[in-house]
């Protein structure tokens, strides 16, 4: 029996209140969904402001699942039988918005049409995405300067209540009680709780510059294609380091600093120089980032069109950065994937390239071959960083 | 408490509904929480097996629940003993109410001969038996894993509806051989061919292979566990648990209007007649009532569907009050929805009903058409069919194991939607572990056929 009535909040009664059926089933339909949505990844990756730490997770609208059956081709007509006051011939108005465009086939009594925004954490995206690239992860350089942190070590009759080891102080109590079983169940003699002690670690920072050219001939289109790029490295960096500096520069025949939010909406006008970028970059880098204790990266964007009179200053530029650097990347968007080749900023790192410096290039046509790009430059990078620096220690080894 | 001791009222109510000559099985009575109610509502059993699908049909319902749409005060599900579930939000007044309407539903099962038949064949106990459905197949999760169980629940449930009701739920596999033809005797040639050497005559009769299936087959769920090559044996339980829990539900889809009209009549007469009830509580219970059977939600002109409480109850009174108690139930016993309203939903009814037809066009205007009555029976029955799904059957297995199914297009009036019946055929094929076609018509009404994997039309 049911009618239409408001609804008022149960009394909690019984075990009918510890679990839901129906909950359990919801969760396995949102992963469903989750699985679903993976395939889609790079256009979820695409669309959003997700490179600095503003948001950790991301949007996404979907569908409900359906779950498929047979049915009748729908043939837009229906009849049925309703109650009321109508005599023949009445028209009752668009009767429900059932029928509208964009809903065909929504479902009939059942859920189809309904549409749920789900979240996803950008960290969460990012695993997909490298188990999904099978990306080797990067060895990060060990610098010769360490930080110290805390970490845990041994334990100790006093400390914080919140770091209580309740199963080691149940080990403590079950000890004593076996020597002495008239004895009180607890006692403050049990409690251990576990102590941090500052230990001296190698440096794990970072800093990656994200330089783009943002002058005439770059459209909206390439830069929305250099975002994603980014998107990705800043992810796959952020994987390794635990602290990641991301410094935006952008150049025309002059270099800026950006903040993220501005840095996508820069649109220039007006020539390439690149070396103006390059030289502000080291600039950044000189003032702000020891390359001595301190993973530096590059990636440059653009679609390679550089003054023909920059060459030298740039090379110059650029090979004073690679030197330091972890590791100076450049990407060529352009529509004809093609041209990479003979344009001068790819031939320019190419060069670089030749002469042994941890450095490379790739040229993509459109969104669609970041993800190649991406992995391009971390497979380079991580063969690299092998030959290069040695390999990390093992967290919290002491010297 | 909030329900204020209506547990009291029920051994009253059952003297008096007995005496009306109410007959039922034992029925247990519990309060659970609204949650529970809904659980009951998306999944149709208070315990049955998990699948994706239900839990999106389940936040639907949590939202239209927080949105105020419905309510639900009670469920019962036949059997002997019978379970009510009744919510825990009811207050008095609507407990008494739903404890009489829980007497005529229980009354109804374990008369209506669709019920009684269907019990029969084992789902005297579908509450317990669909709890160890679900116990089961959580131990072939634990064995197999959830995407092996899960992709034979996609496509165990999605022919959920295509059982054949005329059948035994226990079913024998169809004869290997067809029967011997007869053979003539006694005439001449026959006695002296006998006559000849034994060694020249073939020991048996060869026998024929029965073709497979020997005729249409629309019991699918039944077909595809029994005849899958190579399924396995804990795959071929889940789709007879699955057809299990089908043949239940029949009976509930096929009798609604009877029965709910049913249990309403007799909400309201024992109502009538109980002097025992406090009177605040009966005002409460008659409002609750006439909630329940009002045919227009309130503050609307018009409605496009009919309430069936309303449909059965306004019917039942029609009957028992021309005919007698004892003539209704003869039909109680004996009908089903679509013999209860082409037999008793006349002109007078509708008209004092105010019943109509109407067509939804494609722009989506909605008009009202004249018919005559038997137009307007045939409209509100018409999704009642097989559980409403289209008609398709089984009509052969060729000899590389492909499965071929027959939508019978013509009956339906149209075609199958093709994205839709590709999936479906994708799910089957994975439990088949052979190709599987289906023959139906497309928009131009000219015969197509479809496989899981043809590419979109």
């Amino acid at each position: 029996m049911s009618k239409d009535s408001e609804t008022e909040p149960s009394p909690v009664n019984g075990w009918y209140e510890l679990f839901s059926r129906g909950s359990r089933d919801w969760l396995r339909h949102s992963e469903k969904i989750r699985e679903a949505v993976r395939e889609h990844l790079p256009q979820i990756v695409a669309g959003s402001d997700i490179i600095n730490h503003g948001a950790r997770t991301v949007r996404v609208p979907v569908r409900m699942l359906e779950h498929y059956r047979f049915r009748l081709r729908d043939s837009g007509e229906s009849e049925g039988v309703g109650q009321g006051k109508a005599k023949p011939g009445d028209v009752l108005g668009q009767g429900n918005p059932q029928s509208g465009p964009g809903q065909k086939g929504a479902g009939g009594k059942e859920d189809g049409g309904t549409e749920l925004l789900l979240e996803f954490k950008v960290d969460e995206i990012i695993d997909w995405l490298w188990d999904d690239l099978k990306l080797p992860n990067l060895q990060p350089r060990v610098g010769p300067s360490e930080d110290s942190d805390w970490q845990r070590e041994g334990w100790d009759r006093r400390g914080a209540r919140s770091r209580l080891d309740r199963r080691r102080s149940f080990k403590e109590s079950v000890k004593r009680r076996a020597k002495d079983a008239s004895s009180p169940a607890f006692t403050d003699e049990d409690l251990r709780f576990r102590q941090l002690k500052r230990r001296r670690q190698p440096a794990m920072r970072a800093a990656v510059f994200f330089l783009l050219d943002v002058s005439g001939s770059m459209t909206e289109r390439d830069r929305q294609v250099a975002k994603t790029f980014f998107f990705w490295v800043a992810a796959g960096l952020r994987r390794q380091y635990r602290s990641l500096d991301i410094v935006f520069v952008a150049h025309t025949t002059d270099a800026w600093e950006f903040n993220e939010e501005d840095f996508f909406k820069v649109a220039g006008s007006g020539g390439t120089v690149a070396s103006t970028g390059f030289a502000k970059v080291r600039e950044i880098m000189q003032s702000r980032f020891n390359p001595a204790n301190c993973n530096v990266y590059l990636f440059y964007a653009s679609d390679g069109d550089n003054a023909a009179d920059d060459r030298i200053p740039a090379r110059g530029e650029l090979e004073a950065i690679a030197k330091v650097a972890r590791y100076a990347g450049y990407i060529e968007i352009s529509a004809a994937a093609t041209r990479g080749s003979q344009s001068e900023t790819f031939r320019l790192f190419q060069e670089i390239a030749a002469t042994g410096l941890p450095s490379g290039q790739f040229s993509v046509a459109g969104a669609d071959d970041v993800a190649a790009a991406v992995r391009h430059f971390f497979t380079a990078e991580s063969q690299a960083g092998a030959q290069g620096a040695p390999p990390a220690g093992a967290p919290g080894v002491s010297p | 408490m909030k329900d204020g001791g209506w547990r009291s009222h029920v051994p009253k109510l059952e003297d008096l509904a007995r005496r009306h000559g109410l007959d039922w099985a034992p029925v247990i009575f519990e309060a659970v929480p609204d949650s529970f109610m809904s659980e009951i509502a998306v999944y149709g059993l208070p315990v049955r097996m998990p699948h994706w699908s239900f839990g999106a049909r389940y936040i639907y319902q949590l939202v239209q629940r927080h949105m105020g749409y419905s309510r639900l005060f009670e469920v019962v599900f036949p059997g002997n003993p019978g379970h009510a579930y009744l919510a825990s939000s009811n207050g008095l007044a609507d407990n008494i109410l739903v404890t009489a309407h829980v007497l005529g539903h229980a009354d109804f099962s374990n008369n209506n001969l669709l019920f009684r038949r269907c019990q029969d064949q084992g789902s005297e106990h579908i509450v317990e038996h669909a709890a160890s459905h679900a116990r089961q197949i959580e131990r072939d999760i634990e064995a197999h894993g959830m995407n092996a169980v899960e992709q034979v629940l996609d496509a165990a449930l999605s022919l959920e509806q295509y059982i054949d009701i005329d059948q035994v739920l226990r079913r024998e596999r169809y004869p290997e051989y067809l029967p011997a033809a007869p053979q003539p005797t006694d005439d001449a040639f026959r006695a002296r061919f006998a006559a000849l050497d034994a060694a020249a005559v073939p020991a048996h009769p060869r026998k024929t292979r029965a073709p497979l299936p020997p005729h249409p087959e629309r019991d699918l769920l039944w077909f595809i566990a029994t005849y899958a090559p190579e399924m396995e044996s804990w795959e071929r339980d889940i789709f007879l648990a699955v057809r299990e829990e089908s043949f239940y539900f029949y009976p509930v889809y096929a009798t609604q209007i009877m029965n709910e009209g049913w249990a309403s009549y007799w909400h309201a007469r024992l109502l009538r007649e109980a002097d025992f009830i406090p009177q605040a509580a009966y005002l409460d219970a008659i409002k609750c009532h006439s909630d329940v059977v009002r045919p227009i939600a309130a503050g609307e002109q018009v409605a496009l569907n009919v309430n069936p409480y309303h449909l059965g109850f306004t019917l039942w009174e029609d009957i028992v009050k021309n005919s007698g108690v004892d003539a209704a139930r003869q039909m109680m016993r004996e009908d089903d929805d679509f013999s209860f309203l082409r037999n008793h939903l006349t002109r007078d009814i509708a008209t004092e009903m105010g019943l109509f037809r109407f067509q939804r066009q494609q722009n989506g205007q909605v008009k009202v058409v004249a018919g005559d009555i038997e137009a307007l029976q045939e409209s509100l029955l018409m999704d009642k069919f097989n559980f409403g799904a289209p008609r398709v059957a089984v009509t052969e297995v060729r000899g590389d194991g492909t499965l071929v199914l027959q939508h019978d297009s013509q009956l339906d009036g149209r075609g199958l939607d093709a994205d839709r019946a590709r999936k479906v055929l994708a799910y089957v094929k994975r439990v088949w572990r052979r190709p599987v076609l289906l023959n139906t018509v497309d928009a131009a009404s000219q015969p197509v056929v479809h496989s899981a994997d043809s590419a979109a039309a």
